[in-house]
């Protein structure tokens, strides 16, 4: 094996808000039923996080759980795990119809930060990023233009961003066109 | 040269005179002397900041604060474009978005922008402005022979004229009309837009849109209430019409209650207050856009040049105002003739004034204010004309206190043509025209009474109802448009609701505020500003000036200034049974110009329903559509444009290819090479050696696109079985096979190779325009049809990197990476037959490996995580060198798989060509109960054996035959045409075989092989191909099996 590539190297820029590619990040995708009691605690072995409420992200000091859809969860694992941790789900999870599926290298993960974090996805997400709107540990899925995409804003304000890798480099370039230094609206 | 505003009368006459009538150019050089600005007027300009522009190549000099309209009236400039048909002279008419007239290109290069209204764009220094629709030259116009003609020229005329003969139309008509006709320059097509654009999502309880005092009252209201109010506002200014009308609002001056409005709005934290945005459209469930011109009046200053406001609120106020309707008299089009509320703007807002001896003709009372205050500004009111017989109220005795000449019943026969204002006939209103006095004027302003601007309260639904007193309509109240929730999400208010006097506009304006606070759940109170105006006289409708206008009068009234329509035009229209005011609209062309009748629509269906001896309402208006006023494509594009016009998906090799000679094939949103081209080679050349170098030694194919979906649950395989023609559940464990995919209706719809992971998982491979389309596809059967099968899908498609190495020497390859790894995959045929996968360790990769094939070579599939996906190739192309490895592109991958007879979706399939017609019976299962597209294919259109079907096609003579070439049968259709018997559907130059191969559908075509049928090729060549078996290389497939 040689060293594992992110899609964009970790880059970088800096206008309304400070856009990173944030490197490789362990990601499961589970499917399966929410409410199971075998399921909950195959995620909370996996990731040290609780099943989170709806259009919510739960973050432990080892990994976190995203809502995805009703049937569906994002798991966040180091990267270094995810092919074993994907393997322990499956194995805790072999009586119940569940599907858990390493897909860390199939997205990007981008960060965003800074004051003008929100108007910057403001412009490219259908999504009110009000600060009464819009909290941290709320998660959600949605469009960036023309792409899919999912974020969720941690405590210090910033968002974590995830896309598909195969248009990582679109979303960063978005990500700039929108950060553009003479582009502030102005509302948040 | 131009003198600048300020300079002394009569300064610097030249070469660019707009008139070579010397009458006109007498009472310009007059006029000219008004190029001072008027004193203690134009509270919005700055005589401190001279700004220079040009208009038409001709320096001019304007102040900080003025609209290109304004600058262009105060330096002379009356006569500003010409007419769409008849290219009449024409001058500015309105002071707003409602102007007809004053469209103009603005400025220059990669930055031109034709159809812009002066009106609405604020100087800046260095603007450059071109008048359109003229030529050569603004004033001297050789379409103004149209303007001779148009007793020749009614309504409805290309239609008539031009239909026959048939043909001239698109070749002789059509052309020459589109020359002579048409407004703007587009801009050239090989520039492109030097500015950037940008959408914001935002979501509000309350939208207000308009910033006048009725935005603002309803505005305050609503923001009490703690809803959260986004405001718009189009012009730079807030306080709409109120601080040039006049009254009082609280005791005091309406600009100063502006002032203190907005200080209070912008110190609230749930207001959002933003001027130069027009709130372009109202839909579906409070969906609404504003347009927001953010360096329009500032180039150069960097940034987003518009912002497209994409809005979701709970309830939208509408406040936009009302617009002065014109009056219908013959001459109402020449230059300085002007509605009355618009010269009262240019005096206060500018201080500027078209003329320094104006008439004003008026059938209400508000026309009475530009009166007084052109004579306060000391411009002389030759004659104040009201339709009325006994006139108007307070603001009548006003005038006439103030000296200024009156006369009721009164109103205008005409006004001489020409360039500009010269003379005015004064007739009874009541009358047929017979002029009883003229007078020499340079103005004229009119006043037709005033229509409130419905069009948003209009876009999603809302109704109006017809007002007699005011003689407009208005919204009506029981039926706005409504929302999700079957109530109404739009609200009216102030003079865009039907109130015109400023107390009644406050009031009004208060409770909309109120009603949609309340509507969005809070709790409001509508309490509004107190305001004060004169008491005014009722209007007197006039649809026609005077009453009973001569035809050669009502030849020369017009009714849309910019589309040439006049009151005669409608009126015939109407005799020739134009009944609906939508009909009307199209045969005469009445309010289809940019300005989407704003000035128009009233006075035109009047006409028309006059007419049609109807009543208004009766006729009803014509559909009010979003936006408002045009909008710029870069603001509906928004950031779409350049590298973000598009995704480009990326594999993880991409950046590898594009260094090493990619020639890039579009495949959805993907970039594909089609072949690695190497210095000194042609693209074709290129693909033939790949295809040589593929069948002899190695090649390395970027497979990554490529979808793949996992398939797991208890009902996986059963599932698979309805999804997929053949069977998928008895795939055992660790094998391969292919598989077809159709739709409902029989048609194959895609294809790959699908591989059993475990006893509840499938891996399914698709085309790579297909990975999206099918996970759809089975999701939809999941969640709609089969929602309590258990079964699970995943895409997985870009978590691999995928790499076919294909070619005799593929096994020396994968077996020297293990070598140099110290061990890894049995890659032998005995441990990874063919139509088998495995999962293990290649050159120290961990990879799922597949023996699969889609060239007939021997072939492995192998993929990798995408982290390791470059890293990969190259350990490929490092290792392969010994063994003359060469990537290969997409049309290698064509040629390999048709000099196979492998069919490929998109080129065998076309959405109308079932399983069976490409020979692929064995491939559907005919122990199934069913699959999807099972009874389709039963249906008997699909089992008639007179079908096309697939067949390989080679030509007499070694040539490629052309690509979608039709086979000729035997006699003509029922259309004259020839019959056709069959189709090339896929065809190339074999390099392997040296010679041309095709495949094609042919009726009987399995049956007739040896046959040859012909291909009459576009070149005029008609091209004779033998119809044979479409598998043209290793027809046992004993190269792939190795």
């Amino acid at each position: 094996m040689s060293d594992p590539l992110s899609a964009l190297a970790g880059a970088r820029y800096a206008g309304l808000a400070t856009i990173e590619e944030a490197g490789l990040q362990g990601m499961i995708t589970l499917r399966g039923d929410l409410s199971s009691k075998t399921l909950q605690k195959a995620v909370k072995a996996a990731t040290g996080a609780a099943v989170p409420q709806t259009r919510r992200i739960a973050v432990s000091d080892t990994g976190a759980v995203a809502w995805m859809s009703p049937d569906e969860l994002l798991l966040l694992v180091p990267y270094a795990e995810v092919v074993d941790k994907t393997a322990a789900l499956t194995d805790a999870l072999s009586g119940d119809h569940a599907l858990a599926v390493n897909i860390s290298d199939a997205r990007a993960v981008f960060t965003l930060s800074g004051a003008g974090a929100r108007e910057v996805l403001g412009k490219i997400c259908p999504v009110d990023f009000d600060v009464s709107a819009f909290k941290p540990g709320d998660f959600r899925r949605t469009r960036m233009a023309q792409v899919a995409a999912a974020f969720w804003l941690d405590e210090a304000e910033t968002f974590h961003i995830v896309c598909f890798r195969s248009v990582a480099q679109y979303v960063f370039n978005l990500l700039m066109a929108s950060a553009h230094p003479q582009s502030k609206v102005g509302v948040y | 040269m131009r003198s600048p505003p300020n300079a002394p009368a009569g300064a610097g006459g030249s070469s660019n005179d707009p008139s070579p009538n010397p009458i006109c150019r007498r009472l310009l050089e007059k006029v000219r002397s008004m190029s001072t600005r008027l004193a203690n007027q134009g509270r919005l300009i700055d005589r401190s900041k001279p700004i220079e522009f040009t208009f038409n190549g001709t320096r001019m000099t304007g102040y900080a604060g003025d609209t290109l309209a304004s600058a262009l009236l105060a330096n002379d400039q009356l006569l500003v474009g010409r007419s769409f048909k008849y290219h009449r002279p024409r001058g500015l008419v309105a002071s707003g978005a409602e102007e007809p007239n004053a469209l103009v290109g603005l400025g220059t290069g990669d930055r031109f922008e034709p159809n812009q209204r002066a009106t609405t764009t604020e100087l800046f220094s260095g603007l450059s402005a071109q008048s359109q629709n003229h030529w050569p030259s603004l004033e001297f116009d050789v379409g103004v022979v149209n303007n001779k003609l148009a007793r020749f020229l009614p309504a409805g005329f290309y239609y008539k004229m031009f239909i026959h003969p048939r043909p001239f139309w698109k070749h002789i008509y059509e052309p020459i009309i589109r020359k002579s006709a048409g407004l703007g320059q587009a801009p050239d097509q090989e520039l492109k837009d030097a500015d950037t654009y940008e959408h914001f999502y935002f979501f509000c309880d309350v939208l207000v849109v308009g910033g006048g005092v009725a935005g603002l009252q309803a505005a305050l209201v609503a923001a009490k209430s703690g809803a959260k109010v986004l405001v718009l506002e189009q012009n730079a200014h807030w306080g709409g019409r109120a601080p040039v009308d006049g009254g009082m609002i609280d005791g005091d001056y309406p600009e100063a209650w502006v002032e203190q409005a907005l200080a209070e709005l912008t110190a609230m934290e749930n207001v959002t207050l933003r001027n130069r945005c027009m709130g372009a459209g109202v839909y579906d469930h409070g969906y609404a856009l504003g347009y927001e011109r953010l360096t329009d009046h500032a180039p150069g200053q960097g940034g987003p040049r518009h912002r497209m406001w994409r809005i979701r609120a709970k309830q939208i106020v509408t406040a936009t105002g009302a617009i002065e309707r014109p009056l219908s008299f013959a001459g109402n089009d020449v230059p300085g003739v002007m509605l009355a509320s618009a010269m009262r703007d240019y005096v206060v807002n500018w201080g500027t004034a078209p003329g320094k001896r104006v008439v004003v003709a008026t059938n209400n009372d508000d026309a009475y204010r530009t009166a007084l205050t052109l004579h306060e500004a000391g411009i002389e009111v030759v004659r104040l004309l009201d339709t009325r017989e006994t006139g108007g109220g307070a603001l009548m005795a006003e005038a006439r206190e103030k000296g200024i000449r009156v006369e009721c019943g009164r109103g205008i026969a005409k006004v001489k043509d020409g360039k500009c204002v010269t003379k005015v006939a004064i007739c009874a209103q009541n009358g047929q025209g017979g002029a009883q006095e003229e007078v020499e004027a340079d103005a004229v302003a009119m006043s037709g009474g005033w229509s409130p601007v419905v069009h948003l309260w209009s876009h999603c639904g809302g109704k109006l109802i017809w007002d007699d007193a005011q003689a407009h309509f208005r919204p009506d109240p029981e039926r706005p448009p409504l929302g999700a929730d079957g109530t109404g999400f739009v609200v009216a208010a102030g003079s865009a609701n039907g109130p015109l006097e400023l107390g009644h506009v406050l009031a009004d304006a208060a409770e909309a505020g109120a009603k949609a606070a309340k509507a969005a759940g809070f709790e409001a109170e509508a309490k509004p500003a107190t305001g004060a105006a004169q008491d005014e006289a009722p209007m007197q409708p006039v649809w026609l000036m005077p009453a009973r206008a001569e035809i050669d009068l009502r030849m020369k009234a017009w009714l849309d200034f910019q589309n040439d329509v006049k009151v005669s035009d409608v009126q015939l229209a109407a005799r020739e049974g134009f009944e609906s005011v939508e009909h009307t609209k199209r045969y005469t062309t009445l309010g289809m110009a940019t300005d989407q009748g704003k000035l128009s629509n009233i006075n035109g269906l009047a006409i028309l329903a006059d007419s049609l001896g109807s009543e208004i309402p009766q006729v009803g208006t014509t559909t009010f559509r979003p936006p408002y006023h045009p909008i710029s494509m870069g603001a509906i594009g928004g950031e779409a444009r350049g590298e973000i016009f598009q995704p480009l998906r990326k594999t993880p090799m991409h950046d590898w290819h594009e260094a090493n000679g990619a020639d890039w094939e579009p495949v959805g949103h993907w970039r594909r090479p089609y072949a690695f081209v190497r210095a000194g080679e042609s693209v074709k050349e290129a693909v033939s050696r790949e295809i040589l170098n593929t069948r002899q030694n190695v090649g390395l194919l970027d497979a990554s696109t490529l979808g793949k979906l996992i398939v797991k649950g208890p009902d996986a395989g059963r599932f698979l079985d309805m999804m997929y023609t053949n069977m998928m559940s008895t795939l055992k464990v660790g094998k391969c096979r292919y598989g077809l995919m159709c739709s409902e209706n029989g048609f194959l719809s895609d294809d790959g190779v699908v591989a059993r992971i475990d006893e509840d998982t499938w891996l399914c491979h698709t085309t790579t325009g297909g990975a999206d389309r099918i996970h759809a596809h089975m999701e939809e059967w999941l969640q709609t049809e089969w929602w309590d099968w258990k079964v699970y899908v995943a895409n997985v498609t870009e978590q691999l990197a995928q790499v076919a190495v294909v070619g005799p020497k593929a096994r020396m390859l994968l077996e020297k990476l293990n070598a140099e790894a110290g061990g890894g995959m049995d890659v032998s045929k005995e441990a990874l037959p063919f139509m088998e996968w495995k999962d293990g360790e290649i050159g120290g990769f961990t990879c799922r490996a597949y023996r699969i094939s889609f060239s007939g070579e021997l072939s492995y599939e192998i993929a990798v995580p995408a982290s390791q996906g470059q890293a990969f190739w190259d350990a490929l192309m490092t290792a392969g060198e010994e063994f003359g490895v060469m990537p290969y592109g997409t049309e290698c991958l064509h040629v390999m798989r048709a000099e196979k007879g492998f069919i490929m979706i998109g080129d065998e399939t076309d959405g109308t060509v079932i399983p069976q017609d490409l020979g692929l019976n064995w491939a559907i299962s005919k122990k199934k109960e069913d699959f999807i597209g099972k009874r389709a294919q039963e249906r008997s259109h699909m089992v008639d054996p007179d079908r096309w079907q697939l067949v390989g096609l080679e030509t007499l003579d070694g040539s490629v035959l052309p690509d979608g070439a039709y086979a000729l049968g035997n006699g003509v259709n029922a259309n004259g045409q020839k019959n056709t018997i069959g189709r090339v559907t896929s065809t190339y130059h074999s390099p392997t075989l040296g010679k041309g191969i095709a495949m094609g559908l042919v009726r009987h075509g399995p049956k007739r092989m040896g046959e040859v049928i012909e291909f009459p090729g576009t070149d005029g060549t008609t091209y004779k191909a033998k119809i044979v078996d479409p598998i043209f290389y290793d027809k046992e497939g004993e190269k792939q099996n190795v």
